[in-house]
């Protein structure tokens, strides 16, 4: 969501039973104009929290001109100091991948895995690599999965230019209140898998300035969202079930959407079996 | 350069001025000289147009000036065939919008503007027939918030006054201030319709106690729960539904045995035997203590769940499942579950309770006068009553060491009861009816008679097993920077979403303890208030709780 709209969002998303402290609101306020000003960004995100054992992560990105593309993510512990995370590589989600249980809340942690297969250690035998990953890594990794996987924004929110760079729609003005119950009416803020697949027939009504994404419309399993109207009716709010922690929102007929991570970065992978 | 060819030759002038716009296939004379007719990317395009070539002021035509501005007037105005729309009504309305609305650097959304306008065009009502008003979903939601509002009529005032001094109502708004300051809990809108909502319930039923559970959140609907106690002797009559499924199971043996007679070849019997039905606790004792009541919104009413039964809890471990939101939702799962969503919710509020229902060691203490030995014996004493001596521990104390806390529900054995029951003992009458069984079965009683054994009430927390390598609870101050006004949070890690808070009291005020203590009593007995909220709390735990079967305490 955006820093600047953050007391109201999180607000809207506070029927999920998590938040900030008044604390972290007052600090992040002013933390994060500061993060614009020191690393030059035109637009910085507040994009959750991650929990750990011992400390949580608060995790902000990082919007250069081109709002698709790579976000810089930055961590704090205390919401006050923020570092910047590297570049996510494709090893690091890989690792990650093998990694299980609760953060710690410790970037230098280090895990060791010795639930892997062979063939994972010869590999990284032959890379001559140690066995270990850092949280961090861990962290950076998890923050891209999530994006990757139920980044949301609304339809409509972001065009595409002819040169190929994604900005915000100024002519956006909110989803109705029919089109915002509908799973259809929103996109993955990521390079759009499907699309391409798509048939001729369904691509004939797609505007290519605006449906430049793929909508959440056939996500697999099917049911991985609920959406709820909640406030009563005033703002649709919508759940990742894949990811249990994301929550989007959106007041319909208004500018005002986002979503926020509120959980333990760990991915719900029995989901098939609880719907 | 085109000044130089048409010196002194205006190409109007010569012209015949039909039409404005073929006039470049008649100009092209003065450009045989290598130059064809400008292209409207070329310098010099615009000078074509009158007005702007520097010789129009001096030889003057205004019937030709205006005959082509007619001309192209009523060229923009040709409807289109398709759409009925004429372009220059269009561009009119496409200048007066931005002219009205004035918006920054408008040539970038010239397009949109543009669609705009034309949307609008379809948003016309021509009709002079009014439309119904359109009733929104929201219009309903507020309606009954508003009724969460009204005063009930025909209670007086004193009345009212009187009630005051002793209701079980719980101070809502307080304990979400103090989850607040640990970056939990509700939104205030949303938190004090919950407390007008308890105040509804606690109008309308004789409760002795009554405090704010939590909130689940569900796929369609979410619950929020009230866990409340009737005063002694109003709890209503419940006998009823508890014969209801071993009659069933009668009436399925019955039929079984009507098919066998007719049929002449007996298949072979199975020599399967289910276990004995363990019977559920008496309402007010065990799993059973309170009764929970539960809504899908503040203002909807409250539905009160069903007891629960040792079978319910014990397959409640085994499945996973979201709660959709409706009571009567059937839950499909292996093993099968017993029971629709109503007693699943209240299986799990069962055992969330169980697990994470704490509070700060020597708040409580036992009831000093229990003399019967018997029931201690079997499953430990389940009462317990405020110490009146109860010093509180600093927030610092309470977060450095998870000893200053301590459960204060019973926790329920794997039986599916908090007080262990023999299964095979029976009473004495039953038994005189099942010599005769007893004879046909051997003697192969296994080893299950056992007796499970629970950890006591009032167990410290740190005596609870973590899962793997992570414990059970992380306990934090809601804030370093001001440790003088900190609240100690306690987060379940079992159960993800069940939060507990006491606030210590270590400020300047030391001189006048007995007197702060006293008033900070009342803060701390919220300290039980734990609130659980969202599936990440329902699935997380319930996962691990399969695969590895010692995690949860409630299963020790």
């Amino acid at each position: 969501m955006e820093a600047s709209s953050l007391p109201v969002a999180l607000e809207l998303v506070s029927g999920g039973g998590v938040g900030l402290s008044p604390e972290k609101r007052a600090v992040l306020w002013s933390s994060l104009l500061l993060l614009q000003r020191d690393y030059r960004f035109e637009r910085v995100w507040f994009w959750g929290c991650i929990q750990g054992v011992r400390g949580a992560y608060y995790i902000a990105e990082g919007l250069g001109p081109d709002r698709a593309a790579p976000r810089s993510r930055l961590y704090s512990l205390n919401c006050v100091e923020w570092s910047l995370l590297p570049p996510v590589t494709k090893e690091m989600v890989m690792q990650a991948g093998w990694l299980k249980g609760r953060f710690q809340g410790d970037p230098s942690f280090e895990y060791e895995y010795t639930e892997r297969n062979a063939e994972d250690a010869e590999r990284l035998l032959e890379d001559g690599k140690e066995p270990m990953i850092k949280e961090e890594a861990r962290v950076v990794a998890t923050i891209e999965q999530i994006d990757r996987a139920v980044g949301v924004v609304p339809r409509g929110a972001f065009v595409k230019t002819p040169l190929g760079s994604v900005s915000e729609n100024r002519n956006f003005e909110g989803l109705s209140l029919t089109e915002a119950k509908k799973l259809s009416s929103y996109f993955h803020f990521t390079e759009p898998v499907n699309l391409k697949n798509k048939t001729l027939l369904e691509k004939a009504d797609l505007d290519p300035s605006t449906d430049f994404l793929d909508s959440l419309e056939h996500d697999i399993p099917q049911g991985s969202w609920t959406v709820q109207l909640e406030k009563g009716g005033a703002v649709v709010v919508l759940r990742s079930l894949l990811w249990l922690g994301l929550t989007f929102y959106h007041v319909p007929m208004t500018k005002q959407y986002g979503y926020v991570y509120f959980g333990t970065g760990e991915k719900n992978l029995d989901l098939p079996f609880m719907l | 350069m085109y000044q130089s060819h048409t010196l002194g030759l205006d190409p109007y002038q010569s012209l015949e001025p039909k039409s404005a716009y073929p006039r470049y296939v008649e100009e092209q004379d003065p450009y045989e000289r290598g130059h064809g007719p400008y292209q409207p990317h070329e310098p010099g395009y615009g000078l074509y147009q009158p007005g702007y070539s520097p010789y129009d002021d001096q030889i003057p035509d205004p019937k030709s000036q205006t005959l082509a501005i007619e001309n192209a007037k009523a060229y923009l105005l040709k409807s289109s065939t398709t759409s009925g729309l004429n372009l220059y009504d269009h561009l009119a309305n496409t200048l007066t919008k931005i002219l009205d609305e004035q918006p920054t650097n408008a040539v970038d959304i010239l397009e949109n503007i543009s669609k705009d306008v034309k949307w609008a065009q379809f948003q016309k009502k021509m009709d002079t027939l009014r439309d119904e008003h359109e009733i929104l979903p929201t219009f309903e939601a507020a309606e009954k918030r508003k009724a969460l509002f009204l005063k009930p009529n025909g209670e007086g005032d004193e009345e009212l006054e009187e009630e005051i001094g002793e209701t079980p109502l719980p101070n809502v708004m307080e304990t979400a201030f103090y989850f607040e300051q640990a970056g939990i809990g509700l939104s205030k809108d949303e938190s004090y319709h919950i407390f007008l909502a308890l105040k509804k319930l606690v109008s309308v039923q004789p409760l002795q106690t009554c405090r704010f559970w939590g909130k689940i959140l569900g796929l369609e609907m979410n619950y929020i729960i009230a866990e409340v106690q009737y005063l002694e002797g109003e709890e209503e009559e419940e006998t009823e539904e508890e014969e209801v499924p071993e009659e069933r199971e009668k009436e399925v043996d019955e039929v079984e045995d009507e098919e066998e007679k007719e049929k002449e070849y007996e298949p072979p019997v199975s020599t399967y035997k289910p276990p004995p039905v363990i019977p559920k606790e008496e309402n007010g004792t065990g799993a059973n203590k309170y009764v929970y009541f539960v809504c899908n919104e503040p203002g909807k009413p409250w539905v009160k769940l069903p007891p629960v039964t040792p079978a319910q809890i014990v397959c409640a471990r085994k499945i996973k499942k979201f709660f959709t939101g409706r009571l009567d939702a059937p839950v499909v799962s292996f093993p099968p579950f017993p029971g629709n969503e109503a007693n699943y919710l209240r299986a799990q509020i069962a055992r969330i309770s169980a697990g994470t229902q704490i509070s700060p060691i020597g708040f409580y203490q036992f009831a000093e006068e229990e003399g019967d030995e018997e029931e201690e014996m079997e499953g430990g004493r389940d009462t317990y009553e405020e110490n009146p001596d109860f010093q509180p521990l600093s927030v610092a104390e309470m977060v450095d060491s998870l000893s200053a806390w301590v459960h204060n529900v019973q926790s329920i054995l794997k039986q599916g009861r908090c007080v262990w029951l023999n299964p095979l003992q029976k009473s004495e009458e039953e038994e005189e009816n099942e010599e005769e069984e007893k004879e046909e079965e051997p003697e192969e009683l296994p080893q299950e008679l056992q007796q499970e054994i629970g950890p006591p009430l009032l167990t410290p927390l740190s005596e609870d097993e973590g899962i793997q390598n992570i414990p059970a609870w992380t306990a934090r101050p809601s804030t370093n920077l001001i440790p003088q006004y900190a609240v100690a949070v306690l987060q379940s890690n079992r159960w993800p979403g069940a939060y507990a808070f006491a606030s210590g009291k270590e400020n300047a005020l030391e001189d006048k303890v007995s007197v702060q203590w006293k008033s900070e009593n009342n803060t701390i007995s919220e300290v039980n208030g734990t609130k659980v909220f969202s599936y990440a709390r329902l699935c997380g735990i319930h996962g691990l709780s399969v695969i590895e079967p010692i995690g949860c305490r409630e299963e020790e």
